[in-house]
């Protein structure tokens, strides 16, 4: 039983107003007190990792005075004796909302029509999402419900800003203590906050996360601009803010391990630091995010266990979300043991009552209780610059501490109070010193005898009377104001009892069971209280939990180790050079991610020497036109042109697809924008690296590419009726598009050249790129007569249109294709889909190459895109083509049209590893591709492909047991859902399960 | 009568039109196909084979070693080295039900409301699509139509893909009502920003609503005299009496289990379109005696963690738990690659013959339509087409001739029509058969 010590009671709000506010006027008695308390004799923590002992500490006027073993306690202090109780600093959230405003749209946008410009009246920036403006010590209001709760978490103050917007504002520094906000802002500004979700706003742009990369990039530039020569020409009231606020701290919030790493590379490009608000899947791919050096800013958020006792339902839940249901309480772990710095926050959590419990599941996860402390005090406070203010207990700092009744991470801990700057606020009332102590009493009542049993569990008594040691009758008990009273039934009547008591007796009057007023006392027995009697709540310290592994992609056939270039020869198989040699059957090496000779009878040394006899090699397959891998939104078709945004910045390494293209003999895609407008977004040109981050699977020094669009998409013809507002709506406008927008970016590299001040712009920088044929388009089109528009748009302006995509009918202009040196990637045998295709045929492809025309076939679909091989024997069966010609229209010439030939798409010497080896002619619908090498490194392999199988199998099974267990042991459980796989592609309404759709969608839109 | 020993070779006269394909004549004359590899549809082949048809039904397939006939007597056609099928069978289309998909004007698949039993794709097909000859080209040559979109969407008709108006192109006429079952999960998100797929709530509700919808049209059925005539439960009663097949529409197994025996209590055996899951519960599909229409193979596994190759080997696990199963693709243009599903599970370990079987008397079986169509052999519709090579892989699929009930059907079409208008102009070749 707990020594008891205390006897002081607080009002359960408030113990004293400790500061007077000066410049308000009095009404009443000028009522000041210093607020000079003392609490002594306690074990003080004030610092992660500095523990005294029998310390005491001194506060006056909300804060520290003098902390320490053997501080002298100032004789008009008010005096509480702590012994055996623990005083910790009160925790910090840096990333709360307390006080905020609820964010709010500042309009509403029209029905199905594009909203161009924002909503807020003023001298604001273009972008509704955009709120540098924003400051929370303004917005800033004491809330008493949601300052009480985030005390009873343990916290005494936090940064609050609001949760709305891409630039989201300003955030402030506040205490959870009562009063005035005056009072309560320690600190005006600390930090501004930024996301990439554009929250409430319901402007049209961006509505991709690609769009918010760009709208940032070029705020970042216009701040800059607006400061040098802006200012000059217009007030912009939230560039002004957004200057300011540059000189405060960054924090980025990201929604996922991926935001994160696509944050720093904006970091990196303006040179800047940020700290970054994580989702709790850093360990997804810690060495990157170690790598960026940012400190963070963590979740405890750990999803509950699926219900999975229904196997048909359990088989919807995905392999990644089992996983990280168990791997997320690891997280603050694994990133401590990095070396991470970070900061945790309750943010994120349904019930915020459950964060002291996760931080403790993290602590049984291998974090330490000093690292948890640190994060919770310390980090934060250095993080805001507020470390001579909150985070330690040390004399001048505010008078932010709790005390609990044992460790404060250890299983029964109990906060028992949090004084917030010299506030006392009472969570939990301490132990009466005169409650009986542990042990068998006699209880008599009138005539009647008892014996009382009295057990106490951390700082709970259970009373009981027990009878011959077989029936046990529960005593209802209260200690309050010093009356004991008890209560129990006895032969199902009631005795009721009131009193006093002290550690070892007790008594006074009350009724019997036949409700007659008697006297009662209790006395004790000296018998000892059997052991079994009481309830060991107190679980074995349990070690640490048994972890499945990280695998990298974080997705089913990830890896647990990236795999490495071996060098590697292929022997006696049938090599589709698509050199001049044709096809020979010879051998091939593959060393340093290159191919190295090719030959009969090579003898050269190799890790792996591989008997192909009978098989077929090849270069791998390139997809001109992909869309899988791509993170949060393919078009940006919220303005006719969007040449400001790249899909090179959502990359999506986590795409299963990218492993099921690979065992289809794919080895790289150009990842592509949609086609929602003439002028779309940049390209992402990719090798598919199974595991590898998003940065390491573009291809380095790839020429850069745009993706363009013509016909019905970009004109929204099949968007339902009431999408006609945007411009262009005709064949018409789409040249106007083109030709005014090169006009503007001919004038913009004239200013640019002059050497004159000018506002650097994304778009202008883009398309100036594409008149020094710097970079090129590849455009989504079907009609003859667009396809030749643009043509002759392209040699006004003096450049070349480098690849119409799609194409249909470039069939009958090939003869004009050809002359203007474009190229073409189609599709085989695709039609009738719109009413710009029902001209279309399959012999294009082959019309196409007869007159030279550099021809691809592409995917423009994830399912397609592993079966391209497929694809080119179609134009052997359309239209004739000769097998080895055919196979290159998905090799040899998107490599052509991506200018990526000097290194790819043939067997050659110096050429980039990227081989396949095939079962059969890989013309063949029965031909599988068996291994697939991308620079020399084995991404697949059929064999190896089995074998993962059966590891996810058993990993599955592994958790689906492990969640069961937790079923049982009365964890609460979330229902199955599935992980959805979408399927991004230009002309199809998706269609996934075939289902019915039970959800309303918008379908209007192709990519 | 004498040996065959010499080959009489006809000559095809192709017509030169825009994608109007005439409609074939009756047969007129026997007609005999001499040699070649025939697949006969019922997982055998032969290798060297003489078919003969006449008045549009098969008198003879056998051995052409072993037969003898008055050559002077038939049509020759000369299958050396060529693969001869029974035509394929393409269950749950939309052909001839939409023209161009996005095109409003010529979508007639889908219908407004939730239950809608009468509706009858047969009366909207159109015969003079331009999208059928191009399927036709690639060895379809029958097709079931079926309408989209509600509970239950309407009936569904077999059709042959040649016919000059839909009486004359019906095969089996309204033969079944589409029930598209709940989904048991819901998609939450929307296409840019995809939420998870959680649970249906109101999937219990959604039943519900089917078997009431079930319960008041089997009683109306059961009434000698309804006093008011409707329309809806008229329609539905060719379930209760045996005479309609029920499709349900469903992909999940615990979905497919749940529909079935829900409609066992109505005595009817349902057919199973989608069945993606179907492996997973192959015993229970063979105990319940259910037939399904695999949608689509050359797809992406359903979860993430599936096989990858789970969609192209599925075909094998129903056969070799003895289900009787055809392939399937869902719409109408994409019907010209109904065939390669089959040759998809033939390289992920599905046997050859039998590959062939899930594309005609498969198909046949499923349709209820096996009695007179879907193999090679005496007595069946004379519904055959001919390849230069094998028709599952397109590196040498190029189909020769076609013939349903003995009429020779026209495999021209429109789009080589059009390359050929173009390569003329630019001097070029191409192989447009």
């Amino acid at each position: 039983m707990k020594k008891l010590i205390l006897t002081f009671l607080f009002s359960p709000l408030l113990i004293s107003s400790i500061m007077a506010q000066k410049t308000f006027p009095q009404n009443g008695v000028f009522d000041h007190r210093e607020g000079l308390f003392a609490f002594v004799n306690a074990t003080i923590h004030a610092s992660p990792g500095q523990v005294t002992e029998n310390a005491s500490i001194i506060i006056k006027d909300g804060k520290i005075v003098r902390v320490g073993s053997g501080v002298s306690v100032p004789q008009d202090a008010v005096v509480y004796d702590l012994k055996g109780y623990h005083i910790y600093p009160s925790f910090i959230d840096m990333y709360s909302n307390y006080g905020m405003p609820e964010p709010a749209s500042e309009g509403s946008r029209p029905d199905r029509q594009p909203q161009m410009l924002t909503n807020k009246k003023g001298a604001y920036m273009w972008n509704e999402a955009l709120k540098p403006e924003f400051k929370a010590d303004e917005a800033f209001k004491t809330n008493t419900d949601q300052a009480k709760e985030l005390r009873g978490l343990g916290f005494g103050a936090v940064a609050t800003h609001r949760h709305d917007g891409i630039s989201r504002g300003t955030a402030a520094l506040v205490q959870l203590g009562n009063g005035k906000e005056h009072e309560l802002i320690l600190k005006s500004e600390t930090a501004h906050h930024m996301a990439f979700s554009k929250g409430k706003s319901t402007q049209s742009y961006p509505s991709s996360l690609m769009g918010s990369i760009a709208l940032i990039r070029q705020t970042y530039l216009d701040a800059d601009w607006y400061s040098k020569e802006g200012y000059k020409e217009e007030v912009n009231i939230s560039l002004e803010a957004w200057n300011e606020a540059k000189k405060l701290p960054q924090i980025f919030d990201t929604r996922d391990r991926l935001e994160l790493l696509r944050a720093q590379k904006i970091a990196k490009e303006f040179g800047l630091s940020y700290i970054f608000k994580g989702s709790g899947d850093e360990y997804m791919r810690l060495d990157n995010i170690k790598a960026t050096n940012a400190p963070l800013i963590i979740p405890v958020k750990f999803p509950a266990p699926y219900d999975v006792s229904d196997a048909f339902d359990a088989m919807q839940v995905s392999l990644s979300d089992m996983k990280h249901w168990e791997l997320a309480p690891s997280n603050p772990a694994r990133l401590a043991k990095a070396g991470i710095s970070f900061a945790l926050t309750p943010h994120g959590l349904k019930k915020k009552s459950a964060f002291l419990k996760n931080i403790k599941k993290a602590i049984k996860h291998g974090l330490s209780e000093k690292d948890a402390l640190a994060a919770l005090t310390t980090t934060p406070a250095k993080l805001m610059k507020a470390e001579s203010l909150i985070g330690t207990l040390s004399s001048g700092k505010m008078a932010n501490f709790i005390v609990t009744n044992k460790p404060i991470f250890e299983d029964g801990a109990t906060i028992h109070q949090n004084w917030v700057g010299g506030q006392g606020f009472v969570l939990k009332g301490f132990p009466e010193e005169a409650e009986l102590v542990e042990g068998i009493y006699n209880l008599n009542v009138g005539k009647e005898k008892y014996k009382l049993h009295v057990t106490w569990d951390e700082d709970k008594p259970s009373y009981k009377i027990k009878e011959n040691d077989t029936t046990d009758v529960k005593v209802k008990y209260a200690y309050e104001n010093k009356i004991i009273s008890l209560s129990f039934k006895d032969d199902g009547k009631l005795v009721r009892l009131s009193g006093t008591s002290d550690n070892t007796k007790a008594k006074g009057q009350g009724y019997d069971t036949s409700g007659r007023w008697v006297d009662w006392a209790i006395s004790p027995t000296r018998e000892p209280i059997e052991k079994e009697e009481k309830k060991d709540k107190k679980k074995p310290k349990s070690e640490q939990p048994e972890l499945g592994d990280v695998v990298y992609p974080f997705l089913p056939y990830g890896w647990k180790e990236k795999p490495k270039a071996e060098t590697v020869l292929i022997k006696n198989a049938t090599l589709w050079t698509n050199e001049k040699e044709g096809n020979i059957v010879a051998d091939i090496l593959l060393s340093n991610g290159k191919i190295s000779q090719i030959g009969e009878g090579l003898t050269a040394r190799a890790d792996k020497t591989i008997d192909a006899k009978g098989k077929h090699v090849t270069s791998g397959i390139i997809d001109e036109h992909a869309h899988i891998a791509i993170s949060k939104g393919v078009n940006e078709g919220t303005q006719y042109s969007s040449a400001e945004v790249s899909i090179a910045h959502v990359v999506n390494s986590e795409d299963v697809n990218i492993y099921r293209n690979l065992s289809g003999g794919v080895v790289a895609a150009q990842l592509l924008h949609g086609s929602a407008n003439p002028i779309g977004g940049q390209s992402g040109i990719v090798k598919f690296k199974w595991g590898f981050t998003p940065d390491e699977m573009l291809i380095p020094n790839a020429a850069p590419f745009i993706k363009f669009a013509l016909g019905e998409n970009v004109k929204q013809s099949n968007w339902g009726d009431k999408y006609t507002i945007r411009f262009p709506q005709s064949r018409m406008g789409v040249e106007e598009v083109y030709d005014d927008h090169f006009t503007r970016a001919k004038e913009y590299g004239q200013l640019k050249r002059s050497g004159k001040p000018y506002r650097k712009d994304l778009e202008m920088e883009t398309l100036l790129e594409i008149l020094e044929s710097k970079r090129f388009i590849t455009c989504h089109s079907y009609v003859q007569s667009e396809i030749n528009m643009l043509m002759k748009v392209a040699e006004r302006h003096g450049f070349t249109l480098n690849t119409f995509t799609h194409i249909l009918e470039g069939y009958k202009i090939a003869d004009k294709m050809a002359k203007h040196g474009a190229g073409g990637s189609t599709f085989s045998d695709w039609w009738a889909y719109k009413y710009e295709v029902i001209d279309a045929i399959p012999y294009n492809a082959a019309i196409l190459a007869k007159m030279d025309v550099v021809t691809a076939l592409n995917s423009d679909d994830a399912e397609m895109s592993r079966r391209l091989n497929q694809e080119a024997a179609k134009v052997v069966m359309y239209g004739g083509m000769s097998e080895e010609e055919a196979w290159k229209l998905v090799t040899l010439n998107p490599a052509k049209l991506l200018h990526l030939d000097k290194n790819m798409g043939s067997l050659k010497v110096g050429k980039d590893a990227d081989v396949v080896i095939w079962s059969e002619n890989p013309l063949s619908i029965y031909a599988k591709a068996e291994m697939t090498f991308v620079d020399g490194i084995k991404f697949f392999d059929r064999q190896e492909d089995l074998k993962k199988r059966e590891e996810i199998r058993e990993e599955r099974n592994r958790l689906v047991q492990k969640m069961l267990g937790e079923k049982n042991n009365g964890a609460a459980t979330q229902a199955p859902s599935m992980k959805r796989q979408h399927h991004y592609h230009c002309d199809h309404i998706d269609d996934e399960m075939g289902e019915h759709h039970e959800h309303h969608e918008d379908h209007h839109h192709d990519h | 009568m004498k040996h065959i020993s010499s080959i009489i070779i006809i000559l095809l006269s192709f017509h030169f039109s825009w994608g109007q394909q005439t409609p074939a004549e009756p047969q007129s004359k026997p007609v005999l196909i001499l040699g070649g590899t025939a697949h006969l549809g019922n997982g055998k082949k032969i290798n060297n084979a003489a078919i003969t048809f006449e008045n549009g039904k098969i008198v003879f397939v056998g051995d052409a070693a072993t037969v003898k006939v008055d050559m002077s007597k038939f049509d020759v056609v000369d299958g050396k080295g060529k693969h001869i099928y029974p035509g394929f069978i393409a269950p749950n289309t939309q052909i001839g039900l939409v023209e161009v998909d996005a095109v409003r004007a010529t979508r007639d698949f889908y219908e407004v409301g939730h239950f809608n039993p009468s509706v009858r794709a047969l009366i909207a097909y159109n015969t003079d699509s331009r999208v059928t000859p191009t399927i036709r080209s690639n060895g379809v040559m029958m097709a079931q139509i079926v309408p989209k979109g509600g509970r239950i969407p309407g009936q569904s008709s077999v059709m042959m893909l040649d016919g000059w108006n839909w009486e004359d192109a019906q095969y089996k006429a309204d033969e079944g009502i589409h029930l598209q079952w709940p989904s048991s999960f819901r998609r939450t998100g929307w296409w840019a920003a995809p939420g998870p797929i959680q649970k249906n709530d109101k999937y219990q509700e959604q039943i519900a609503n089917i078997k009431k919808f079930f319960d008041e049209s089997k009683a109306y059925a059961e009434k000698a005299k309804p006093e008011t005539i409707n329309l809806k439960f008229e329609a539905m009663k060719g379930l209760f009496d045996g005479s309609k097949q029920l499709y349900i529409h469903t992909n999940f197994a615990k979905a497919m289990m749940e529909a079935i025996l829900w409609a066992k209590e109505y005595d009817i055996t349902p057919v199973i379109v989608g069945g993606k899951d179907a492996w997973q519960i192959t015993d229970f599909l063979k105990e319940h005696d259910i037939k399904i229409i695999l949608k689509k193979t050359q797809d992406l596994p359903v979860r993430e963690y599936d096989d990858i190759d789970q969609p192209f080997k599925t075909p094998q696990m129903l056969e070799d738990a003895g289900i009787t199963y055809c392939f399937s693709l869902d719409g109408a243009w994409e019907q010209r690659n109904y065939v390669f599903q089959a040759g998809q599970a033939v390289a992920f370990g599905l046997d050859y013959e039998d590959a062939i079987k899930g594309l005609t008397l498969g198909a046949a079986k499923v349709l209820g339509i096996d009695d007179q169509v879907g193999s090679l052999e005496k007595g069946k519709d004379a519904t055959i087409i001919i390849s230069k090579g094998d028709v599952l892989d397109m590196r040498t699929c190029v189909i020769e001739y076609a013939f349903i009930n003995g009429r020779k059907i026209d495999l021209d079409n429109k789009q080589k029509a059009l390359s050929r208008k173009f390569t003329k102009k630019f001097g070029i070749d191409v192989l447009h058969d």
